[in-house]
């Protein structure tokens, strides 16, 4: 089960003051601690199914059900919104498709069997904008490998829906056994991050905010399919994430909490653009803390991590892939930052991002 | 972080590793001289921003403390002043402000709250687009709620004395630092052995500004910057004069700060503002300390021209455990608050020091609640 991606505006995401236990507030769907205690509540006690190898209860990017002896079915679903719709980098189409292949490719499946898109759309919308959504959502199937195999469109009033929204599904098809799960660290692992972090976030958020800190700032959205698999075939992947929502910072709690394991992070070893440091600066927003949408923090078996880098550098989604890190004893389910000057705690963000004062 | 560009000269010199190793030797063989424990304290939320994000406590030495006073505009901002804000957008007038005020909890609500509920609530980067929002709407009131120290002051100044139009108005809320340093020096069970002053506010006020302060107060000041390598630096100064015993002033601030600071911006402050005694959240009723406009301006004043009918409900009685006071006197931590990251968080916050970015409570959850690695 995976997070949507909501990348709406702080502005409208941000009257969220928790108002009470009997309606939903955009808190609960800002990727924390109150989205998690939703999805328990309302999901997991109702569908969690134990006969899955990776079921719902798990968390995780996507389910994984054994089909018979030597075969599973992996399955993940997603819905996308984002203001705007077209963007630096990408747009909501590229966004749909990349976001479920790499749902299904962070469970270890990187060659997805099919993919069903469901469009719902504000009546008065162009349909010059669903075409171009559309047109670059078979542009990113085809990157990918994928195909859009069934779909569904609805069209809704112009005061109940902002615009568009997409739900993409995917399935995927992998060895039984062979999967990767996002609680499989264990101590001496290496962690890799196959890209530079927080393009997507800061990016979005600079252009949200009418901020023109010159070229250099896009989105990093694409799908990771490919890099994932050049990785796996490298060497052992002990477990794997891709930082969207609540970015680096999040993901790599989660899974130094599921594992039972602690992480420290060399600071000066993971990759940011200098777009994207100067931005976050300005904006007093942290790079860890913001979405990525093209890229994979990935547990190494700690022999197989130089192959690993060479793979994935080796591919030019991957350039600049680095060794970030390591998994440790200490300070179980927390994530440990080495500056380059002290140590702290890297903890997830809470709640949506909004840009300071002074 | 690894840049893969160039991030230019400055930020290189500020960030080199190994002059910050130089620099804690250099603490610590002062602490030796020294010899007993050490307090000192910063007043600016960008300073503790700066100290937890490049986790500086974990390599100071162990007798030598560094906490934050009332160094958050925000955090300051009296509960009444929020409540006045919300009722004028409960008028229906609107209200603009900057963007760490908005969640902040008056006596019932916080302008998100009155958002919510309907209120034209807009969140702004500067006073003067505040002022542009009243051009684009001349029909209806535009209230900027103008908080902060001389940083933001001065700007807001500045729009007044540049013929806003006539439906804006500012309620201000400006709060002026010395004053505020003045009464925490004095606070019997504080002891602060030395000051770091705010390289922001003096940039406005010029380091100048602080003479007096430390020949009363018998306390060394230094200004210093906000690089992981300005404050060290400017910690080592402070160190001196306290070995030293000598209520020194010094500026490590020196590629933006000067002795008499911005002229034409105090100038234009001091035109549109005068001093007024008033609350500081959880602190005390500081002599000075509130800027007000003055009648010169009276106009553009949200409270003369408005009849503000606060009628606030009752206040959240978690308040009653909230230690902000406590910890803006430089006497506490946010993690010895029972509140801290369980009943009070950023989404939920009980006191304002878990609302602003600047916020000693939202800058320790932020970068990991123990600063002790
Ligand atoms: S207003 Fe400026 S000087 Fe004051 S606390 Fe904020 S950053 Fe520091
Ligand atoms: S944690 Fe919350 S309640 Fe406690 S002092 Fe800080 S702001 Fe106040």
């Amino acid at each position: 089960m995976s997070n949507s991606d909501d990348d709406r505006t702080a502005d409208e995401s941000s009257g969220d003051g928790y108002t009470g236990d009997d309606v939903i507030t955009h808190a609960h769907g800002a990727g924390g601690g109150q989205m998690t205690d939703l999805i328990e509540d309302m999901a997991v006690s109702r569908f969690a199914d134990s006969e899955a190898d990776v079921g719902l209860a798990a968390l995780d990017d996507g389910s994984v059900q054994p089909i018979d002896d030597d075969h599973s079915v992996v399955v993940t679903t997603d819905s996308h919104v984002v203001t705007p719709l077209f963007f630096r980098g990408g747009d909501i189409g590229r966004l749909a498709i990349s976001g479920t292949v790499n749902d299904l490719a962070m469970m270890g499946a990187t060659d997805p069997l099919a993919l069903t898109s469901s469009l719902i759309i504000e009546a008065g919308t162009p349909q010059s904008t669903v075409e171009r959504v559309t047109e670059s959502m078979r542009e990113t199937c085809a990157e990918a490998g994928a195909t859009v195999t069934t779909g569904d469109t609805k069209v809704m009033g112009s005061d109940e829906i902002d615009t568009l929204a997409i739900n993409t599904t995917g399935v995927a098809v992998v060895p039984t056994g062979g999967h990767v799960p996002d609680a499989g660290l264990s101590v001496g692992d290496k962690l890799i991050v196959s890209g530079t972090i927080g393009d997507h976030g800061i990016s979005l958020l600079s252009e949200r905010e009418g901020f023109d800190f010159g070229g250099g700032l896009a989105s990093d959205v694409q799908p990771v399919n490919d890099l994932v698999r050049a990785a796996m075939d490298a060497g052992e992947v002990t477990a794997m994430k891709d930082p969207t929502r609540g970015g680096l910072a999040t993901v790599l709690n989660e899974m130094a909490d599921k594992a039972g394991v602690g992480i420290d992070l060399d600071e000066p070893a993971i990759p940011v653009s200098g777009p994207v440091s100067s931005a976050g600066e300005v904006l007093g927003i942290e790079p860890f803390d913001v979405a990525c949408e093209g890229v994979v923090a990935m547990g190494v078996a700690s022999d197989d991590a130089e192959a690993v880098l060479e793979a994935l550098r080796d591919n030019p989604k991957g350039e600049d892939a680095a060794i970030v890190g390591e998994v440790v004893e200490e300070h179980t389910g927390q994530v440990v930052l080495d500056t380059g000057f002290g140590r702290r705690y890297l903890t997830p963000p809470e709640g949506e991002q909004l840009p300071r004062i002074c | 972080m690894a840049s893969t560009a160039d991030d230019g000269d400055g930020e290189l010199q500020f960030r080199d590793p190994e002059k910050a190793e130089q620099l804690t030797e250099e603490l610590e063989s002062l602490m030796d001289d020294i010899g007993e424990p050490v307090n000192v304290m910063h007043v600016c939320g960008s300073h503790e921003q700066a100290i937890a994000k490049f986790g500086l406590r974990s390599i100071l030495p162990d007798d030598l403390t560094v906490r934050m006073g009332p160094g958050c505009p925000v955090c300051v901002t009296n509960m009444p002043e929020v409540d006045e804000a919300v009722a004028l957008a409960e008028e229906g007038k609107i209200v603009a402000t900057y963007g760490d005020m908005f969640r902040v909890p008056g006596t019932e609500k916080s302008l998100a709250d009155a958002k919510d509920e309907g209120a034209d609530v807009r969140v702004v980067y500067s006073a003067s687009e505040a002022a542009e929002i009243a051009a684009e709407e001349p029909d209806r009131e535009v209230i900027f709620f103008a908080t902060g120290f001389e940083t933001t002051a001065a700007p807001t100044a500045a729009v007044l004395t540049a013929d806003p139009p006539e439906n804006f108005s500012v309620l201000s809320a400006h709060k002026y630092v010395p004053p505020a340093m003045e009464i925490v020096a004095e606070m019997p069970d504080t002891d602060v052995d030395g000051f770091l002053a705010a390289g922001h506010a003096a940039v406005i006020t010029g380091y100048g500004l602080f003479e007096d302060f430390v020949s009363e107060y018998d306390t060394p000041a230094v200004v210093g910057g906000f690089e992981p390598i300005d404050i060290l630096f400017a910690l080592a100064r402070l160190l001196e004069f306290i070995r030293d015993d000598e209520a020194g002033l010094a500026n490590a601030y020196q590629r933006c700060v000067t002795e008499d600071g911005n002229v034409p911006a105090k100038e234009a402050m001091w035109e549109v503002f005068d001093t007024t005694s008033g609350e500081w959240r959880g602190i005390a009723e500081i002599p000075d300390a509130n800027l007000v406009i003055s009648d010169d301006y009276a106009h553009y004043d949200a409270r003369e021209r408005f009849d503000i009918d606060v009628d606030a409900g009752a206040s959240d009685p978690l308040t009653e455990d909230c230690i902000c006071g406590d910890i803006m006197a430089g006497k506490a931590d946010p993690d010895e608050c029972e509140l801290f990251g369980e009943e009070c968080t950023p989404q939920d916050p009980v006191g304002a020091c878990m609302v602003s970015s600047e916020g000693t409570c939202k800058i320790w959850l932020e970068y990991g609640g123990q600063p002790d690695l």
